[in-house]
């Protein structure tokens, strides 16, 4: 099975876009020292995301038959769902699909659903490991990685729950028809969740490959004018509207991320929103590193400044060294991905940028388009 | 931390920081500042090339053993491993 997987091209639908394959060779590689186990990832940490909610919702079962394979693949004696805990309809939803299998009388691996505290950086694959060995669920040093030695010193296969329901289809119909869908580079299908200025906002399925604008006709369309779109979630890359037209829908053309498509109508401000979502994730740092501490805190209050019309003399240069000095810094991707939605920003929107540079007051910065980032509420587990 | 010896055959050793154990206490920079500056909140901006100069290898091994919380450490140069 595990070449199969390896064959048919399956990458991590979390955010990573890491080859599936090579992460199960990783664990069975070390799985002869102790046994593996299996972490499904639906805690979603991203706040425009919604796709592994609604599938775990309603196709529970495919999530469980593919985190089996999975188990049985590598030699895992342990499986555990990994949600964050704004999630009771889904415990529900997994628990009675939990007790449908053990009526029927399949003999499976062992399943635990375990919940964690909502925080941007809780399903990242070291902070999982070290949420289920009892500590918070902040991101950890690699190495030792995941796949070597992970919650409880066993290897572990951290997989965000869209990836583990695309194994089980892919041991059902095999490789080559997984391969059918999507690009060479990135095959199969993805779920994008499209919010803001779409007429129907929600969790839609595309061929990995298609054109934004097709994505974002599913939803119905824009409704009304567009001034930008957030590709790729809170980590991800804002595209300025001249160059909607253009873009296919690959990890290898932008990052995908999670697969968020968030819209921006026609009023809105793409400076302002992102400004926000930085502020929203310096807020989200687990506070462990310094360049993140202190580097996001600085670059989200000069970009809050620059969206406010209300800048102090340098601080766009301010930003660009920062970026450049703090990307890479941090003991996960989490300062990477805020400062690449800043980044994108500033380059996607420059007319806008020098209209706020020279104290312009910006309809958009009073008025969100997106939904707005959440509360950010102290405690983490 | 899992370190891998650094005189193993893999090649020439760099430095690798801890971010999450560094606390921008600032010694390494003062003893290796070809190797490592500071940023504009004091934490260590580290260059991650190769060591192949003996008197800087002897410099950055200096500054890991100086550092206090055990953030700095010399690995060998190929760690390209993913998750």
């Amino acid at each position: 099975m595990i070449e199969v997987l390896e064959r048919s091209g399956l990458r991590g639908r979390g955010g990573g876009w890491f080859p599936a394959g090579r992460k199960w060779r990783a664990v069975s590689d070390h799985v002869e020292e102790r046994p593996a186990l299996v972490v499904v990832n639906a805690s979603e940490g991203e706040p425009l995301s919604a796709k592994d909610r609604t599938l775990a919702l309603h196709r529970p079962h495919l999530i469980l038959d593919g985190a089996q394979v999975a188990a049985e693949s590598v030699g895992a004696e342990g499986i555990v769902i990994y949600l964050s805990s704004p999630s009771r309809p889904l415990v529900r939803a997994l628990h009675r699909s939990l007790r449908e299998r053990r009526d029927a009388g399949v003999r499976e691996v062992p399943v635990r659903v375990v919940r964690t505290a909502h925080r941007y950086v809780a399903g990242e694959s070291s902070a999982v490991v070290r949420r289920l060995n009892g500590g918070p669920s902040k991101p950890g040093f690699a190495p030792p990685y995941p796949s070597e030695r992970g919650v409880g010193g066993r290897p572990t296969l951290v997989h965000n729950a869209e990836t583990i329901a695309n194994t089980a289809l892919v041991a059902r119909f095999g490789d080559a028809w997984f391969r059918a869908r999507g690009t060479a580079g990135a095959p199969g299908t993805a779920l994008v969740t499209l919010s803001g200025s779409v007429r129907h906002p929600g969790v839609y399925e595309i061929d990995v490959g298609t054109p934004l604008v097709d994505a974002i006709g599913l939803a119905g369309g824009v409704a009304g004018a567009t001034a930008g779109v957030l590709v790729g979630g809170y980590a991800g890359t804002w595209i300025a509207p001249a160059a909607v037209a253009h873009l296919r829908l690959t990890p290898d053309e932008v990052a995908l991320g999670c697969g968020v498509l968030g819209v921006l109508g026609g009023h809105g401000c793409g400076l302002s929103e992102s400004a926000r979502i930085a502020d929203y994730l310096a807020r989200q740092s687990a506070g462990q590193c310094g360049p993140c501490v202190h580097g996001l805190r600085a670059i989200a209050d000069a970009m809050l400044r620059i969206a406010a019309s209300d800048a102090n003399p340098g601080d766009l240069e301010r930003v660009r060294r920062w970026a450049l000095q703090v990307t890479g810094r941090g003991g996960c991707h989490h300062p990477d991905g805020a400062i690449h939605n800043v980044v994108s920003a500033l380059e996607a929107f420059p007319d806008h940028l020098a209209l706020h540079l020279r104290g312009m007051p910006c309809h958009g910065w009073a008025d969100g388009a997106l939904p707005p980032p959440p509360r950010s509420t102290p405690g983490w587990r | 931390m899992a370190m891998r010896d650094p005189n193993a055959a893999d090649g020439p050793p760099r430095l690798r920081l801890n971010p999450i154990l560094c606390d921008g206490v600032g010694y390494c920079a003062e003893i290796v500042p070809e190797l490592i500056r500071l940023d504009d909140w004091g934490y260590p901006i580290v260059e991650r090339r190769p060591l192949e100069d003996g008197r800087l290898q002897r410099l950055a091994r200096r500054a890991v053993a100086q550092c206090p919380r055990v953030a700095l450490a010399l690995t060998a140069a190929e760690d390209t491993r993913g998750s």
